[in-house]
């Protein structure tokens, strides 16, 4: 299960001053869901899942990702988190097999369950092909496969994906929905954010709409789509985000 | 700090270091050919220069001389010596490499000996121009032998010894073993070697694992990994460490092969190839790699620590160039003749280890100034470590942008 408890992060510019990128946001996503963060470019979603996957850390509050805490035991909760975003590349010189099998071995499993493992996601997500052909030689759809591999491999209960299918041929973009739809059918705990509202349609069991760095809607999609009065959910977002861009223009 | 961990980091930096091209001819290539090939080459090339200069035949023009034709004939059967006719543009001449030199007989030469007054042949040439200064050589040989057979024959003239003109000789001998003596000449400059060496081979893996890192994205996909910071750097350090000691035991062996094969190559005299003969011992190298080590560790680690602070390749090269000087001129300090060790100097990083390479491989050990030093060394190499892992803690510089 994750918990945000008031999470926030402010960093410092020495053009702009402080920034804060993300405030106060609370909220929580129980196994076997997908919560779906959506937002404009900037508005804190990226920060706010680095902070979920303890690659910064929150300048104020915390957040509780299968009972540890992200501030007190980063490593624990690091453990318990496959993390997969547009800034999570691979290693161009090592093979698509020895990329999946360092992880694994970071996260602690031993070299027959490590084998086991790697052997069964091979499979799982059709690697076998290009299992010893060096990553900076992998195509897109290969490379994103491979990451994907990479955050399963030490089987975490809870997922991260920011913008999972960026930049991918619809293919590609398929398997990757595919496999985060199976993830939450294996009942893992699954934070996921994007641009594309028909994944978050097809996915996302709760969303939480954020902006400028705060938390300003959330809940389950069909609560959304009553209170807004409005079934489609881009135009749920303008209506929660709308009245907020008129005050900062103005 | 989890040592599995730090092994697990290390492998994988291994593998992907070994693989990279670019860092087999940085680590690998270069300091195992460059030695060999400049020194053999050269000196090859100097020997086959020098030996054809010496066999030509130099064309020398004589200046005066009309009322000494005696001298000027016996010039003429100089082996190795063209004489070519007067030429008022003389100068031009040597200066266009057309003659090598020209020599200047003083009017009334032959007569102001016979009356035994003072006088002065002069010899022009092209200095810096090696046949121009062995033409002048071989002109001033033969005025030299000619003045030695006019002093013989007037000493025989009245009947007098020619030691008389040189009651004694004045020569030096040397008792130094031949080890002190390369020690002195060339051993001075293996710490330094060696200090620079472990310093140019960290440059390409500090950058490639840290900026290098940032701009492939690969950074934040290990920091989302269960590993601690400290594990991270430590791993990261160790393979950075390795590869500047690689980079300075590789050029070491090929510095020794190179003087070796220069030496026993034939193509220089005896006196010269005894130069080029090392006679440092194993140990001797084992203690300088000993004394260097500390600063090998805190090169590591304060390479990373820059390094890391970059966005990117090309920034982070902008940053670590210039260390080379910060590294180079302490080290070249300590070769410069009357620069000795003294407790304040001990404590100065670089200087201090270079000065003290010099004194091991000339055979001395200040067994006081050793520990000093080492001490020293260790405490700037654990303070780098500590900055590099504090430097990975820092989000401002792990995600600047």
């Amino acid at each position: 299960m994750i918990e945000a408890r008031g999470l926030s992060k402010r960093f410092q510019d020495k053009k702009r001053g402080e920034i804060r990128a993300v405030e106060k946001v609370s909220f929580t996503c129980q196994p076997g869901k997908i919560y779906g963060l959506l937002g404009a470019n900037g508005a804190g979603k990226t920060t706010t899942l680095r902070m979920l996957a303890t690659i910064l850390e929150p300048t104020d509050g915390t957040a509780i990702v299968c009972g540890y805490d992200v501030v007190e035991q980063p490593e624990k909760v690091r453990a318990s988190v496959g993390f997969l975003s547009t800034a999570t590349a691979l290693y161009p010189r090592l093979t698509a097999q020895e990329l999946v099998e360092y992880f694994g071995r970071l996260n602690g499993l031993d070299e027959p369950t490590l084998k086991k493992r790697v052997d069964d996601i091979f499979d799982r997500l059709d690697m076998n092909s290009f299992r010893d052909r060096r990553c900076d030689k992998l195509s897109t759809g290969m490379k994103q496969k491979t990451s994907i591999a990479r955050t399963l491999v030490h089987d975490p209960p809870v997922m991260i994906f920011d913008e999972p299918t960026t930049g991918l041929d619809v293919m590609t973009a398929r398997t990757i929905i595919t496999f985060i739809s199976d993830c939450r059918d294996r009942g893992k705990a699954i934070i996921f954010s994007t641009h594309i509202m028909s994944e978050v349609e097809r996915l996302c069991d709760h969303i939480g709409i954020i902006h400028d760095g705060k938390l300003l809607a959330h809940g389950a999609v069909s609560e959304l789509r009553s209170k807004y009065a409005e079934h489609n959910l881009e135009e749920i977002i303008v209506k929660v985000v709308g009245p907020f861009l008129k005050n900062s223009e103005a | 700090m989890n040592f599995r961990n730090v092994g697990i980091v290390y492998r994988k930096e291994l593998t992907e270091w070994l693989r990279d091209r670019r860092t087999l001819i940085s680590t690998v290539l270069v300091p195992l050919l460059a030695f060999p090939v400049l020194m053999v080459g050269m000196t090859s090339l100097m020997a086959v220069m020098i030996g054809k200069a010496e066999k030509e035949t130099a064309k020398v023009m004589i200046i005066g001389g009309e009322d000494s034709p005696q001298v000027v004939e016996k010039l003429r059967h100089v082996k190795d010596l063209e004489i070519v006719p007067y030429a008022d543009d003389w100068k031009k001449g040597i200066s266009e490499k057309e003659i090598r030199a020209a020599v200047d007989i003083p009017e009334g030469f032959a007569s102001a000996l016979t009356q035994g007054k003072e006088q002065t042949v002069k010899i022009y040439f092209y200095q810096g121009e090696i046949k121009s200064s062995f033409g002048a050589n071989h002109v001033e040989k033969f005025f030299d032998d000619y003045r030695d057979a006019i002093i013989s024959s007037r000493l025989a003239a009245r009947n007098l010894p020619t030691d008389i003109i040189k009651p004694f000789e004045v020569k030096q001998e040397n008792v130094a073993p031949p080890e002190k003596v390369s020690g002195a000449a060339l051993g001075g400059l293996l710490g330094y070697m060696v200090i620079l060496l472990s310093m140019t081979g960290a440059i390409y893996p500090a950058i490639d694992l840290t900026a290098g890192e940032k701009e492939r994205g690969t950074m934040e996909t290990i920091l989302s990994s269960p590993l601690s910071r400290v594990d991270l750097v430590l791993g990261k350090f160790f393979l950075v460490l390795s590869a500047s000691l690689s980079t300075a035991i590789l050029s070491i062996i090929s510095m020794g092969t190179s003087f070796y094969l220069v030496g026993n190559s034939g193509a220089m005299a005896k006196k010269e190839a005894a130069a080029f003969q090392l006679h440092i011992g194993f140990l001797t190298i084992l203690s300088v790699f000993l004394m260097a080590l500390p600063l090998a560790v805190l090169f590591a680690a304060a390479l990373l620590t820059i390094a890391l602070f970059a966005k990117s390749y090309k920034e982070a090269q902008s940053y670590l160039t210039p260390m080379t000087f910060i590294v180079v001129i302490p080290a070249v300090a300590s070769l410069l003749p009357g620069f000795d060790l003294n407790p304040k100097l001990a404590l100065v990083p670089i200087l201090s280890t270079s000065l003290v390479c010099k004194e091991i491989v000339a055979g001395t050990f200040h067994w006081n100034y050793i520990l000093l030093i080492l001490i020293s060394s260790s405490v700037y190499a654990a303070a780098a470590l500590f900055m590099a892992v504090k430097m990975f803690q820092r989000e401002s510089v792990l995600f600047r942008s």
